[in-house]
């Protein structure tokens, strides 16, 4: 599904991102640890190119992404973010939030958009928020309403920047959980975290990336029990 | 009644007034639609910029825009509008008033880009970010989620920019656009008298400048209580 083939960035002189080499299979749950600075969320960033890479290839569903040919807002319906610091419009109500992009993009009618936002901020408990601005909504609810926003357009890759790194411990958890109910749904993720714990319950393929390369990948299993690399182990030994 | 008497002699005397009322239309009229044809330059310009700057295309176009800002911002007012009368429609017939308000507008044009340029970077940039994720064009990006929250920090500099530009058209007077600081001028000449027909004039600035920031002031509450 997703491609990402010497992929390298560099700020100025600073290479963030150094031949970075990815293929991620539907349905797969890739979490991204590392430590701060390392460059995990610029690669997330370089796989939508909201960072415009160096060097290197991404191919999202065979599309090449830094093709001239290649309608990038069009590929980014279909490969949702998620953000540290939620980015919701603050001018807008909960419900304008989530229907915005699927109605001025024409991809559903008001009504047909209104009723499956309610659907879904339902589903996480949130109907009764509808009509209220962000800023009324706790840090944890405005981060699932994130969510809800990018799920609107029925992505088939969602990426996570940090989500949970801006809250407070207890909203932690209701991101987190809502987090885990996508990935029992069968969407395709990758999340970048610092939350080892819940890296370990929810994914399926771990990344451990130090400054600017991959060093280790293999199962949650194979990297939080048995790290092979030095790094690694120096990492989670820090984190303990 | 020596007031009376002066009043008298600026306003009534040989129908003095119609300078004033000449003086006034032609201000307002100027000022109005030059600021019209400078929001538009303006937002022209600073999307131009913006576009510029987040995308790197649009160079040769970018490069106009900055030469343009920094030809306005880098000269004087009045030489610009004689170089626009006497250069560039020498030898074109045209009512003077027009003259005066493709000037002014071409002048606030410059001021208006930097407002609104301003405004736009006064957005943080995680809201460009979340409208691209969600696949929105930059216009679309720009209509539904930047301008609606940067027109807060716009408005109160634009309105500043308007009060500018209704003051500046005294400058007009330099092509002969018998605009109200030259009606007091014309009136003060006749009756060899200049405190009356100069605190009229004043009067009447204070009058349309003030009622333009009240204006704008009850659109800040509005947008205010729009957006809370």
């Amino acid at each position: 599904m997703l491609i990402v083939k010497n992929l390298e960035k560099s700020f100025g002189k600073t290479k963030v991102l150094k031949n970075i080499n990815l293929e991620i299979n539907e349905k797969e749950r890739i979490v991204i640890i590392g430590p701060s600075g390392c460059g995990k969320s610029t690669l997330l960033r370089c796989i939508n190119q909201i960072e415009k890479p160096t060097k290197g290839k991404v191919l999202f569903e065979g599309i090449p992404l830094d093709d001239k040919k290649t309608d990038i807002n069009k590929i980014r319906i279909k490969m949702g973010m998620v953000f540290q610091q939620f980015n919701l419009f603050p001018h807008l109500k909960v419900i304008d939030n989530i229907i915005l992009a699927p109605v001025k993009l024409k991809l559903m009618s008001k009504e047909d958009a209104i009723k499956k936002g309610k659907k879904l901020l339902n589903q996480i408990g949130l109907a009764e928020k509808i009509n209220n601005y962000p800023k009324e909504l706790s840090g944890g609810q405005q981060q699932r309403v994130a969510i809800i926003r990018a799920l609107m357009l029925d992505p088939d890759l969602l990426l996570f920047d940090e989500p949970t790194s801006a809250l407070d411990p207890e909203m932690k958890q209701e991101v987190l959980e809502l987090m885990k109910d996508l990935g029992k749904s069968g969407l395709t993720m990758i999340v970048v975290t610092h939350e080892m714990q819940f890296a370990k319950e929810f994914a399926t393929r771990v990344i451990f990336i130090d400054e600017g390369k991959i060093i280790e990948e293999g199962t949650p299993d194979d990297l939080f029990n048995h790290p092979k690399s030095l790094r690694l182990k120096e990492f989670l030994d820090n984190i303990k | 009644m020596n007031l009376l008497d002066n009043l008298y002699k600026t306003l009534i005397y040989d129908n003095r007034y119609l300078f004033f009322l000449e003086g006034i239309k032609n201000t307002i009229i100027i000022a109005f639609f030059a600021g019209i044809i400078g929001v538009i330059i303006g937002i022209i310009v600073a999307l131009i910029k913006n576009y510029h700057e987040k995308t790197n295309k649009l160079k040769t176009l970018n490069f106009l825009a900055s030469c343009y800002v920094n030809i306005i911002r880098g000269t004087p007012t009045i030489l610009q509008l004689m170089i626009i009368y006497y250069v560039i429609f020498a030898s074109v017939e045209i009512n003077i008033v027009v003259v005066g308000i493709l000037a002014f507008g071409i002048n606030s044009g410059a001021y208006v880009s930097e407002i609104i340029r301003a405004g736009i970077n006064s957005i943080d940039k995680g809201q460009i970010e979340a409208g691209s994720s969600l696949g929105l064009n930059y216009p679309k990006i720009m209509r539904y989620i930047i301008m609606p929250q940067a027109i807060k920090n716009i408005l109160p500099a634009l309105g500043n920019e308007f009060i500018t530009l209704v003051k500046e058209t005294s400058v007009g007077a330099y092509i002969g656009i018998i605009e109200l600081t030259k009606a007091s001028d014309i009136v003060a000449s006749r009756t060899y008298e200049y405190f009356f027909p100069l605190i009229i004039a004043a009067i009447i600035y204070l009058i349309i400048t003030l009622s333009l920031s009240k204006l704008i002031k009850i659109m800040e509450r509005k947008l205010n209580n729009v957006n809370s």
